[in-house]
């Protein structure tokens, strides 16, 4: 079992070597990325079953004592969010196929995906501080490639910004990790609880502090985060999709595990009034703007501002209910990324003057696009009320009555925000009208990129569906994320 | 940590600060470098007191060799991020003739809007 551990990052790590030697065949490529991505996504499902079976599972890499060794970790937490972005990854891969888009003939496209798989899977499974920044810097070093993939004007500019802020994240990173080496004198996130529970609590407070603005400059919080809206339009639609969808959610996952397991009982509130912020201010940008893309961006930094009001709320149901937000936030995101995709492709254009009428033209496009945005504004029967629910719910219980007065406000601020898209993009008079065979099947002409997104879409309806047996997976999740010796103990023998 | 160890960390870092908050990318790369230098530096002070190489077979009091592979592994990773980031610069300048870190469109044509009283024109 903890064999097939290190597995789901070789095997990306080695398509991207072997895509790179394949670089001469476009044909081969493809077939690489695409069985590298099948394998890692059934290697991450088999990881989930086995840890929710057997529980915590740890791999130490090089044969050497837990204390000391390299360690990757999967508990039920980590296989959660491994499953979760390694199927993503996989249907944005067909889906960029589909797409057939300039970047994904570039032949660097297909060796950074695999690169960034790899770094995904690793953020998730690394054991000790070091090694996380490690593998944040291998996914960020993949996503400035893809981002920069055809080196255009507004690439260049979008892409220096998020690279300079990415490098200084990394750097108030590796100042976090050396200080906390200097006052504990190890990395190891199983050994670091009982150190710096030792600690006296100015130190601990300062090297929190630090971790957390490393990690909420990557999940783009409230002061920190206006690189995202800027960076993310300007890359390919299927590139942003996974952006959107996984790389601000691993910088929440960091939060959520370095709070959990190395700052337990730390006073939250600063946390809480940056979550609130994040909430307000991201869903007010996004009302500004009338770009599709640029809202949908927007949206994403609102909508980590829930994730972050459990982490600070603090406690196993709170923690359970982030959880679930980023199990169903993920493909939610990723879906609307996708829907816009298809618009773009075939108006070539997502700003909302120069879209019209779509819902005319393809009423399953419309319903495609709907059901996500729903769900992201939290409208029940959809995925996203479950989330929100159990977040207020939490809220309610802490009676932080401010936070919650804000997430609700919020909610209907991003239904109201949704709308306007739907009202420049779907709703109206095409324009330009279509022609007798173009009126109907616009989803028919993009067959793979229709498909991937049907399937994300129903899997967030199935999130939905099954809300109850998930809720509880999620639950035993945040069992193994709040209980530190569950940790240690599968890491040190 | 001894004190001109500090002070010099001190200076890299204070130095490299200053040249990130220029709009030049080359001026940020140079900052950039200097910062992950300083960072490198205080990595290598995190470690106890120096002492005999941490070689298998030999008797002494030994220096502490993690933080040694931790620099070894920063110092990697800065050089391939600011490589990428003279590519950028080369790439910006080719097609501008210059490196400066430009404004958001959008930004800057939402900022124009604010102005003006919510004039809304032709996104440029």
């Amino acid at each position: 079992m903890s064999a097939l551990i290190p597995l789901v990052i070789a095997v990306p790590l080695t398509g991207a070597a072997v895509t790179l030697l394949a670089i001469r065949s476009r044909t081969t490529q493809r077939l690489i990325a695409i069985a590298c991505a099948v394998a890692t996504a059934a290697i991450s499902i088999a990881i989930l079953i086995g840890v929710d079976r057997d529980g915590t599972q740890a791999a130490a890499l090089g044969g050497w004592p837990g204390r000391i060794a390299i360690n990757l970790v999967a508990d039920r937490f980590s296989a959660l969010m491994l499953t979760v972005s390694s199927t993503m990854l996989l249907a944005v891969l067909l889906y960029a196929l589909g797409q057939r888009a300039d970047d994904e003939r570039s032949r660097w496209y297909h060796p950074a995906y695999m690169a960034l798989m790899a770094g995904v899977s690793g953020a998730f499974l690394a054991g000790d501080l070091f090694n996380l920044f490690v593998w944040f810097e291998v996914l960020l070093m993949a996503s400035y490639v893809l981002l920069t993939l055809e080196g255009n004007d507004g690439q260049i500019r979008s892409g220096t910004t998020y690279v300079v802020l990415n490098v200084v994240e990394s750097l108030v990173l590796v100042t976090a990790v050396a200080l906390i080496f200097a006052a504990t004198g190890t990395l190891n996130m199983a050994d670091l609880p009982d150190r710096l529970a030792a600690l006296p609590d100015g130190v601990r407070l300062g090297l929190n502090l630090l971790l957390l603005i490393a990690f909420g400059l990557k999940a783009a919080v409230f002061p920190l985060f206006s690189w995202l809206p800027d960076s993310y339009p300007a890359a390919p639609s299927p590139v942003s999709a996974v952006f959107a969808g996984l790389l601000t959610k691993i910088g929440v996952y960091a939060i959520v595990r370095t709070q959990t397991l190395l700052f337990p009982d730390t006073n939250r509130t600063l946390l809480l009034v940056i979550a609130g912020l994040t909430m307000v201010i991201g869903v007010l940008g996004a009302i500004a703007q009338s770009d599709m893309k640029r809202i949908l961006s927007f949206h994403i930094i609102s909508q980590i501002g829930y994730m972050i009001m459990g982490v600070a709320l603090g406690g196993l149901a709170a923690i359970t209910a982030t959880i679930f937000y980023m199990l169903h936030h993920i493909p939610v995101k990723t879906s609307l990324f996708l829907v816009e995709g298809i618009v773009e492709r075939d108006t070539g254009s997502s700003t909302l003057d120069r879209v019209s009428g779509l819902a005319r033209r393809s009423g399953p496009l419309a319903a495609l696009f709907l059901i996500p945005a729903f769900s992201l504004a939290g409208l029940p029967p959809f995925s996203g009320f479950v989330g929100k629910l159990a977040v207020v719910t939490e809220g309610l219980d802490q009676r932080s009555w401010w936070i919650v007065a804000a997430a609700l406000a919020v909610s209907l601020m991003t239904l109201v925000s949704m709308l306007k898209i739907w009202t420049g993009a779907f709703w109206g008079d095409p324009d330009p009208a279509p022609a007798e065979g173009q009126s109907r099947g616009l989803l028919r002409q993009h067959p793979l990129m229709s498909a991937v997104t049907v399937a994300v879409v129903t899997a967030t309806l199935c999130i939905a569906l099954f809300a109850g047996p998930l809720y509880r997976f999620c639950e035993r999740a945040a069992q193994d994320a709040t209980r530190v010796t569950t940790y240690t103990e599968a890491v040190i023998k | 940590m001894s004190i001109v160890q500090a002070a010099l960390i001190a200076v890299l870092a204070g130095t490299g600060t200053y040249l990130v908050m220029h709009r030049t990318l080359t001026r940020i790369i140079l900052g950039l470098g200097l910062l992950g230098n300083a960072i490198n530096l205080l990595i290598l002070t995190s470690g106890d007191s120096p002492g005999e190489a941490p070689i298998i077979g030999r008797e002494g009091a030994f220096t502490d060799p993690l933080p040694q592979a931790l620099v070894l592994t920063a110092i990697v990773i800065g050089f391939g991020v600011i490589s990428f980031l003279l590519a950028m610069a080369y790439r910006a300048w080719t097609i501008d003739g210059n490196d400066e870190v430009e404004d958001d469109i959008d930004d800057r044509r939402l900022a124009q809007q604010s102005d003006t009283g919510g004039d809304y024109g032709e996104p440029t």
